[in-house]
């Protein structure tokens, strides 16, 4: 069974909320809508203080070419444009929407009959995606249009769907394509003709066998679709990685993916799309895990965005005793959380709760040189090095060892047995180091 | 809940630690030293029970007199010296004499260095050459094999299979008794067997990985079997190299010691051949019949530099 070549690890899976049927959650009394990105400027604003509006109107309106359009979850007043805390841990700019009934613009096809047939030209998927706010739904939210839109002269060959849900505990995708995978595969047929390619493959991870055979059926009737199971191993979701998983081509240091024939989306983001082009509905709501070893009840819910995540965790019975730690997305490379008064936004996959003794990170030890963070780094990066000369403000050194080559993926901190905090310290030097980067390529 | 705890991913941790692995190789060194139990009996059990607690305690009182450090004694590195300089040394070796060789690997080549994970070279193997120096009349005079034996300082003496050959002698034991470890010899580097027991668990509980073992192993039945080819009355036969002296000891648990040795796989194989070749041109052409430590302090010196110079295979690099 495929998988990358170099590095990984394997946490416990932990997979509590698997098998759960997605559940709607509850429509909250307000909502507060980022208009904030992980990357890219925020949207700006086209509402203001009293206007009214229905759910999927456009509230947002992308801001520059890596910025997104941004629309209403719930229909009702506009209470505020102002800045609120979210999972970034800033202060950003938020729509505060008063919701009043579940009233949805005209156009979205509210049915629940799939609808296969697409004869938009390329041009028209894009517009249509683009329009309707549509962002990597993987954790990075980059903007789906913008990496449909190829640098002039690259032509993609192969559409790879990320559906290999990697991060222990997490079980949205999953659920996901259990249940709307035939619109998962319209999707990534609407994806294959956007770019232009005759191949598909869907890479999941070995974990998820029902999911595997379940899309494997389906797919017999679409062209140009397979499916690849993987072996289990993290971080596959990673993109070099997956791509090198699933057609063994690694794209080199700095370079995009397209540069190896090659265009990677999630698998929540194909649905989006599929809903997108031939439902009309622009992404304000996405599906996600509430999960934990406590958990009352782990599960999966789709929720509006702007919904605060205490108005999910109440639903899902609340945030359990002993709880030490609250993370919004996984445990390898999810935020902590510093409350629960912060806005669901695109990118947010999972709220998971972690006990208190598990938060203490034990005591730092001296480097012991067993060079394991060396062979787990699936980059090839040498993590006790860049640590090193992270403490000591190395910054050149850093450059020609690699640091921007670091997906931050936190296998080399996972693993180090003197719990060194390697991530921690090459986050930072990679920070430093982009700058001085960025700095020297203004000039 | 009122406080909730923030911090920068990852939010989990493998649960592997020092004292685990140092613990681990601790338990693939037991086959050998039951080994050496039984074949040279109560000494053996003196010279390790000596040399494991001088260890920690030289640790012990350096850090609280000297050093006034964190307190490392208990994560089993310190023991894991003591046990694998015992493991150098002969059985009937004076107890004096071992609390020197812990002192020096200790003193000298770990603390004094900064403690664990700072050391340039393996502390048990500096303890045994300095030894070696020091007292080379008592270092080579080996005890003879004496199942349960109950002699210590007066057990009776023979030369080892290496020594025996460097002389022009030629009664070498069967292939099988130097496999099983029934020849004279420091008291646990003469069972094959029971090495290559503790070199398996190692590379299932991934303690090491199998790249210096191997590296070293084969370029010395290489570049031994090459000579050997030339002129098999001149030079020793590859199988006796492997199976004689402290080769399997050193491939296995000197030579893989973390802190010492190279930290990816190109560099280990530069690491291991290194040790290889060096180990078989001190055996054939130097004063000394046995050359595994020289070699492997000499390429721990090394290790920096390989460091250095050899990259692992990055990603993207070279993409096909």
């Amino acid at each position: 069974m495929k998988t990358f070549r170099i590095g990984g690890v394997h946490p416990a899976e932990n997979k509590f909320s698997a098998g759960k049927k997605i559940q709607q959650a509850e429509i909250p009394k307000m909502v507060a809508i980022p208009l904030a990105h992980y990357i890219g400027n925020p949207s700006e604003a086209i509402v203001k203080k009293g206007d009214m509006v229905k759910v999927g109107q456009m509230i947002g309106q992308a801001n520059g070419f890596v910025s997104a359009n941004v629309h209403a979850s719930v229909s009702g007043k506009i209470n505020k444009i102002d800045v609120q805390l979210d999972a970034s841990g800033y202060k950003r700019p938020a729509v505060f929407i008063d919701v009043e009934g579940d009233d949805w613009i005209e156009t979205i096809d509210k049915s629940n009959v799939i609808k296969r047939e697409c004869n938009l030209s390329k041009e028209e998927i894009i517009k249509k995606i683009k329009d309707a706010g549509i962002v990597g739904l993987g954790g990075a939210t980059f903007p789906a249009h913008v990496k449909l839109s190829l640098p002039p002269g690259k032509k993609a060959e192969v559409l790879i769907i990320n559906a290999v849900e990697c991060e222990p505990y997490l079980t949205c995708d999953h659920q996901l394509m259990l249940e709307h995978g035939e619109e998962i595969l319209v999707g990534v047929s609407i994806l294959m003709k956007a770019l232009e390619v005759e191949k598909a493959i869907i890479g999941i991870e070995n974990n998820k066998p029902d999911a595997i055979s379940h899309l494997k059926k389906l797919a017999t009737t679409f062209k140009g679709i397979t499916i690849e199971p993987l072996k289990v191993q993290y971080p596959q979701g990673g993109e070099k990685q997956l791509i090198d998983a699933v057609v063994r081509r690694q794209v080199p240091s700095g370079r995009i993916p397209v540069e190896v024939g090659a265009v990677v989306f999630n698998v929540g983001t194909t649905f989006a799309v599929y809903e997108a082009v031939q439902k009309n509905k622009p992404m304000f709501e996405r599906v996600m895990t509430v999960t934990g070893k406590d958990a009352p009840n782990p599960s999966n819910y789709r929720v509006r965005l702007g919904t605060y995540l205490a108005h999910v965790v109440e639903q899902a019975g609340g945030v359990p005793e002993g709880t030490g730690k609250i993370i919004g997305g996984g445990p390898m490379m999810g935020r902590s959380l510093m409350n629960l008064n912060i806005p669901m936004a695109k990118g947010s996959a999972g709220i998971l709760y972690m006990r208190d003794e598990e938060t203490i990170r034990k005591p730092v030890q001296n480097c012991i040189r067993c060079s394991k963070c060396v062979s787990v780094c699936p980059m090839g990066l040498e993590p006790y090095l860049l640590m090193a000369q992270s403490e000591r403000n190395m910054w050149p050194e850093m450059e020609v060892d690699r640091v921007m080559d670091c997906i931050e993926c936190g296998s080399c901190s996972y693993t180090c047995p003197s719990n060194r905090p390697l991530l921690d310290y090459i986050r930072y030097g990679k920070a430093t180091v982009g700058g001085i980067i960025r700095n020297r390529n203004a000039k | 809940m009122e406080k909730l705890i923030i911090s920068p991913a990852p939010h989990i941790h493998s649960g592997d630690s020092v004292s685990k692995n140092m613990t681990g190789v601790i338990i693939a060194l037991i086959p050998a030293l039951l080994a050496s139990l039984y074949f040279f009996g109560l000494g053996a059990l003196i010279v390790t029970v000596t040399s494991i607690v001088a260890c920690m305690l030289f640790e012990y009182l350096i850090q609280k007199y000297i050093i006034r450090g964190e307190k490392t004694i208990l994560d089993g590195s310190a023991a894991l010296t003591g046990l694998l300089l015992a493991f150098n040394l002969p059985s009937n070796l004076p107890v004096w004499i071992v609390l020197i060789g812990a002192l020096v690997a200790i003193g000298v080549a770990k603390m004094s260095f900064g403690g664990l994970g700072n050391n340039p070279f393996n502390p048990a193997l500096v303890g045994r050459v300095f030894l070696l120096i020091s007292f080379p009349v008592q270092m080579t005079t080996w005890p003879v094999v004496e199942p349960f034996s109950m002699s210590y300082l007066d057990a009776a003496t023979g030369a080892t299979v290496l020594s025996l050959l460097n002389e022009g002698s030629a009664a070498i034991p069967s292939a099988k008794d130097m496999f099983l470890g029934n020849m004279p010899g420091s008291l646990g580097e003469v069972s094959a067997v029971a090495l290559l027991i503790g070199l398996v668990y190692m590379l299932i509980r991934k303690i090491i990985t199998w790249h210096i073992p191997v590296s070293i192993l084969l370029t010395v039945a290489v570049f031994a079997g090459i000579l050997y080819l030339v002129d098999p009355a001149t030079y020793i036969s590859p199988l006796v190299h492997l199976l004689t002296g402290g080769l399997m000891l050193g491939a296995i648990f000197m030579a893989t010691d973390y802190v010492t040795s190279p930290m990816n796989p190109k560099g280990m194989w530069i690491y291991g051949v290194g040790i290889g070749i060096l180990t078989v041109v001190i055996r054939t052409w130097g004063a000394y019949p046995e050359g595994v430590s020289f070699a492997i302090l000499i390429m721990n010196g090394f290790t920096p530099l390989i460091n250095f110079y050899v990259k692992p295979k990055r990603f993207g690099e070279k993409a096909k």
